[in-house]
């Protein structure tokens, strides 16, 4: 067995490990935890079959955002969790769910087993057109060119998430900040953590996202890494957490996919089909999309953390 | 020359992977939360520091060895970080 089949079947087997355990532990919280643990896993599968874009996805979004937010409703799902397991389902719910988990699971098993070898890849024509984009990262040409419609769908979706969290908010606080207001405590480990934490990472989420037109990286992942740092500049109370009322926040939430819209717009006036992009001002357009997409995606995944409006407009 | 660079890095990740194994016996086998952060702080600076200063000499560019080092640092740094909340957290009666 060479060293590199021993790595990918240990890594395998871990990885069927940790999704058995997200399954059947009982508490909620650590199946969110095992799940986090499967995410991380699931970065080194990637990285072993070179999808590194995938791989820092996973990571960032999977896994961490993900993850976190699975962690906090747990955590509000704690006070129910007794009650809801004494509530044990009948015999026969739990015969018909394992049979209907069990038919998906083979299906998926059959579907992936025959699958035509070689599969059918779309690769050698991205790798034919790749210099029309005028971009070197085949993943970025294929997410903001050849399939943008894919991702200006993707960006609206999380607006609509977004939009979704905050209209879970009490009528008497609507408009207001989310979260619980935290005290800012000079001498504080998260305040020394948000002083030295949060310049680096800034660099490195702007470097993440400007290195994506050539190699694995973009917005999405630098984003997340601008979102974290927010996060903890809001945890270490050095900054409150925006009113989601304020215009100004509003405008900054909707004017990554406003520019792609407008963008795309553009295309059909100009390249003849929307999305398309005029020759020659490809990497131009792309870059503009990425930017104004950056801040965008860097609040809405920070709100989405943040959940819903809890305490009323002026506290 | 390559051969002894490459002896050196095949030295220094067992060592580092040691305490890798040191730390995880550590966290499964001691009492109480502290001697378990003790446990795997040792994971975290040795273990990942051995392993990356013994990668370096296997770089192809100071960009890369600066990366490698940058990482450890940042996982130096959030370990302490979590070490201290999590003790706090402990100490203040709100976890156990």
């Amino acid at each position: 067995m060479t060293p590199s089949l021993a790595l990918n079947l240990a890594l395998a087997l871990l990885l069927l490990g940790m999704a058995g355990w997200a399954v059947l532990v009982r508490s909620t919280q650590a199946a969110v935890i095992g799940f986090m643990v499967y995410g991380l896993l699931l970065t080194l599968a990637w990285a072993r079959l070179d999808g590194l874009d995938v791989a820092l996805t996973e990571a960032a979004i999977g896994g961490g955002l993900t993850g976190f937010l699975l962690l906090g409703a747990a955590v509000r799902l704690r006070s129910v969790e007794h009650r809801a397991m004494l509530q044990a389902p009948g015999l026969a719910t739990r015969i018909l769910a394992a049979l209907a988990a069990g038919s998906i699971t083979l299906l998926l098993a059959f579907a992936v087993l025959t699958l035509p070898s070689p599969a059918p890849s779309l690769a050698p024509a991205v790798a034919e057109n790749i210099a029309m984009t005028q971009v070197g990262n085949p993943i970025t040409a294929v997410l903001l060119a050849f399939r943008a419609l894919d991702t200006l769908l993707e960006a609206l979706v999380l607006v609509l998430a977004m939009i979704g969290i905050w209209s879970l908010a009490d009528d008497r606080v609507w408009g207001g900040r989310p979260g619980f207001a935290i005290a800012h405590d000079a001498s504080g480990i998260l305040h020394y953590a948000a002083r030295i934490l949060v310049p680096i990472g800034v660099v490195i989420g702007g470097y993440i996202f400007w290195i994506g037109a050539d190699d694995p990286g973009g917005k999405f992942q630098g984003a997340t890494l601008l979102a974290a740092m927010w996060l903890l500049l809001v945890l270490a109370g050095l900054r409150d957490a925006p009113r989601v009322s304020s215009q100004t926040l509003r405008l900054w939430v909707v004017l990554g996919p406003l520019v792609f819209i407008g963008v795309g717009g553009l295309g059909s006036w100009v390249a003849g089909s929307f999305l398309g992009y005029p020759q020659g001002y490809a990497k131009l357009m792309i870059v503009a999309v990425e930017l104004a997409l950056l801040p965008s995606l860097t609040l809405i995944l920070g709100l989405l953390i943040m959940g819903a409006p809890k305490r009323e407009i002026g506290r | 020359m390559s051969l002894l660079l490459n002896l050196w890095t095949i030295l220094a990740v067992s060592l580092g992977v040691f305490f890798f194994l040191a730390g995880t016996l550590g966290l499964l086998r001691f009492p109480d939360v502290f001697t378990r952060l003790h446990a795997l702080t040792k994971a975290d600076n040795l273990g990942l520091g051995l392993v990356v200063l013994g990668l370096l000499p296997q770089m192809n560019s100071i960009h890369a060895m600066l990366k490698l080092l940058l990482i450890w640092l940042l996982v130096l740094f959030s370990g302490a970080i979590v070490s201290q909340m999590l003790a706090q957290a402990v100490r203040s009666g709100k976890l156990d």
